[in-house]
Formats: structure tokens, sequence, C-alpha cells
């Protein structure tokens, strides 16, 4: 095991995760690249929302891979930098919405 | 900015260009070096041969009145390097003795500072052959003297391809210099009103997106069809086609990468974007390239690692075109730059 549990080499290792177990690997990059091209939503489109979610997963590898690809595909750093306000917002609104649960809560047992 | 050339820079020498290419920066920690030729061995293409001998590209010289970041030819106000009239006569002797070229592409640095880019282009027509020159644009508003440009390029029926690295004033005041954008405009809107890009007129204006950093060129399609809308949108200009290139890890580039610390991680993205159709589709196998002294390329980068192209005809003064014609095409690592992806050319992408 290496000494970082994250290591930026890995992300070019992703293609080889089919050593261990090939069919379901061939399957899941076939889905990937089909998810990803064009479609109803433009590939630029599908770009942006990846980097959001990508910040919404905290995944360092997608962050890493869609900040290039948002990027090289014509993103602006404003728009980008807004894209991750927009995860930041539902992340924390999320956070904040359970807050109508915890007032049902004392509602229901305070006097 | 100056050229790294006038700053003393080691990576003006062509020889250490190859050796950071070759074995990297540090020797002890090399960049991936999957030699090239294996690459193409691997798909029957080693040696690489030429198919036909139809375009003829002439660097008319490194004089150029901006200098750009990403310049693979060093070029700037502080390069006195030009091509001679005496050498523009030996080009139109090769032309004239060869119709199997059917286009001239004149580039430099900015050709038309060449004192005699006028009279060579008109000994060029007479020839009959379809003219291109690379015009940075920002040319045609640098003095006076190249006020008339579009007329000239419109007179002679030449295609003008122009850089405009994004249809953003950051990105591209970041590689070409402060104001650079906002110029670029103004001479597009010029040659728009002598009728280039518009529709029907025939006056072609194609425009060239190179990345601004060390990331390659989105698809060629949909780019084209941002800056088309953006373009027309917010400056009202028109333009025929977009070709994305990509950027080159030479010169100045290749300086840019190293100083920012992307040299390696570029180079990886290359070689594991290796494309064998656009191996197939290079352009050093329908193209020749002329250094401003007269000597023979097989492309604009060859030239600048000094490359000269390996057969009897090395000086366009000795033009034979049966050597050039069964040459093996001279390839190292900086090739990869052409076939990674959907593959680069002067003309764009060719996968």
């Amino acid at each position: 095991m290496a000494n970082h549990y994250y290591n930026a080499e890995d992300l070019g290792k992703f293609g080889s995760i089919g050593e261990f177990q090939k069919p379901m690997a061939d399957k899941f990059f076939a889905w990937y690249g089909e998810v990803f091209g064009e479609g109803h939503l433009t590939a630029k489109e599908k770009s942006l929302i990846a980097l959001a979610v990508a910040h919404a997963v905290q995944c360092p590898y997608c962050i890493d891979a869609y900040s290039t690809d948002a990027f090289e595909k014509g993103f602006s750093e404003a728009q980008m930098m807004e894209a991750i306000h927009v995860a930041a917002a539902i992340k924390g609104g999320a956070a904040l919405v359970h807050g109508t649960q915890m007032m049902n809560k004392v509602k229901e047992i305070s006097m | 900015m100056k050229s790294l050339k006038a700053l003393g820079s080691k990576l003006a020498t062509a020889r250490e260009q190859i050796d950071i290419l070759e074995h990297g920066i540090d020797h002890e920690h090399p960049v991936s070096t999957f030699p090239f030729a294996e690459n193409l061995r691997n798909i029957g293409l080693l040696p690489l041969k030429p198919t036909e001998l139809e375009t003829f590209q002439i660097n008319m010289g490194k004089m150029c009145n901006q200098v750009c970041q990403h310049c693979h030819v060093d070029a700037g106000p502080d390069r006195k390097e030009i091509m001679t009239r005496d050498t523009m006569q030996q080009c139109l002797e090769a032309l004239k003795n060869n119709p199997s070229f059917k286009t001239v592409d004149l580039t430099g640095g900015a050709p038309e500072m060449n004192p005699d880019f006028r009279w060579f282009v008109g000994e060029i027509k007479k020839l009959k052959k379809k003219i291109i020159v690379r015009c940075n644009l920002t040319i045609i508003l640098a003095n006076k003297k190249y006020h008339d440009l579009p007329e000239f390029f419109k007179s002679h029926e030449i295609e003008v391809v122009s850089s405009l690295p994004f249809y953003a004033k950051d990105r591209t005041d970041k590689q070409r210099g402060t104001g650079v954008f906002e110029d670029s405009i103004k001479a597009l809107k010029k040659l728009n009103e002598t009728g280039y890009g518009m529709e029907g007129s025939g006056l072609i204006l194609n425009l060239v997106y190179n990345p601004s950093g060390a990331f390659m060129p989105a698809a060629q399609n949909s780019l084209e069809k941002e800056y088309k809308e953006v373009l027309k949108r917010d400056f009202n200009i028109v333009f025929n086609s977009l070709f994305t290139i990509t950027n080159i890890p030479i010169s100045r580039y290749l300086d840019y990468l190293i100083k920012s610390g992307n040299f390696e991680k570029y180079m990886d993205k290359l070689i594991s974007a290796f494309n064998p159709v656009a191996a197939q589709n290079v352009m050093c196998r329908n193209t020749l390239s002329i250094g401003w002294d007269g000597y023979i390329y097989d492309c604009d980068f060859n030239q600048m690692l000094d490359m000269k192209v390996a057969c009897d005809s090395q000086h366009v003064s000795e033009f034979n075109s049966n050597a050039l014609k069964n040459r093996s095409i001279l390839v190292n690592q900086h090739c990869y730059g052409c076939t990674a992806g959907a593959g680069s050319s002067c003309g764009g992408a060719v996968a």
C-alpha cells in the first residue's frame, strides 16, 4: 500500500480496474463513454455538471479530470466557480432543509 | 517580453530541446519516453513516407510584432532572420517546376513584415497556386503601411488563416499579450468589411484555436459552433472554419511547460492520447516546410528543431522532387502533439 490514500498517478490507472473484473469494467466504461457523449445535453454541459458533482462527492480524481475537461471545453474560471457554488449550495441546503425534521421533532416533544 | 534567443535561454538551441524531449528535464527523473517511432512501427507506418507533395509552406522569417507565450518559432520584434528575395526566387523556381504543389502556405513570424512579401505574393499568384497567409491579425493595425493588407489579400484571392486563441479577452491576452484580443477583433471587422468570411464572397477567413495553457483542444466542431455564436452575437464578426491546433512541446511553449511544472504531465497526456488515425493523416505527409534561409524540412516544427529533411535535397536551391517524395520523414517525441486525440495540423484536426 502506498503512503498516501490518494495519489495523482492513480487517476491514470483507472482503466486498469478491469484487471480484477473485466466484464463489469468493460460495461462501466462503455456506459461512461456514452453518458459523456453529445446527447440531449451537449458534452460541454455535461462536463460542467460533472465538475459540480465531483465537488459534491469530493472526489479528487474527478476534480482533477473535470477541472481540466471543463476548462478545455471553454468554460471560464468564473463559470466553473459558480458551478461549484451550485454544488455547495445544494450540499448546504441539503443539511439545512433537514432542520425542518428537527423542528418537527422538537415541536412534537415540547409543551 | 523577449524571445528565448534574446534572453540567452538554453531552450533557444534545438539540441537542448531535443534532449529534454527524449530524456526529460532531469535525467534522473525522465519523462515517460515511449518512442514515437515505436508507436508508428506498431501500426505499420514506420518509416513514415510522404503521400504527395501538395502544400509548400514557407516560413518567411522569425520577425513578428507579437511575442506569444506559446510560439514554437520563438518569433518576435527582436528576431531579424527573414527570407531574402534570392531565396524567394529559388522557391518560385521549385514551385514552377513542380505542379503537384497546389497550395503555398505563407507563415512566420508575421510574413507581412518581410519587405518582399507583396512582391513574392504577386509572383506566386502568376503561377496559379492557391495562397494561404497565416496572419496574426494585429499586424493589420500595427502600422499605417499594413492598414491596406485586407485589400491586398482580397486582390490576390489569398486565403487568410488567423489565430484567435479564444473568443474571450482574458485567455487570448494571456497567451498573445495585453490588448491583442481587442486589436484582433478590430482586424477581423476590417477583414469582414473587405468581404472576408462573408457568405458568397469567395474570400475565405479561417480562425485558429490553440489552448492557452497545458491542455488539449476541445472538439473542433463544438468549438467552431461556439466561436461562431459568440463572435456574431458580441462583435457581429463572421468567419468560415475554425481549426483547432494542439500546442507542440517545443521552443517557447516547452519553456512555459517546464516553468509551470506541467511538462511531464503534458507529455503523458499526448502520449496516452496517441491516435493511429491521426497518425495516418499527419500533415508532413503532403507538406514541405521551407525555412527563412531556404533549407527544407518535413514540417515547421522539425524546422524549429533544425531537423532538415533526410535526403539529398536539403536546400530549395537544389530542389529535387524525386528525392523528397521518396524520403523518410523524421520523427521524434514532439510528434505526439500532432497525433493526440483528434490530431492536429496547420489545417486543424485530422481525425
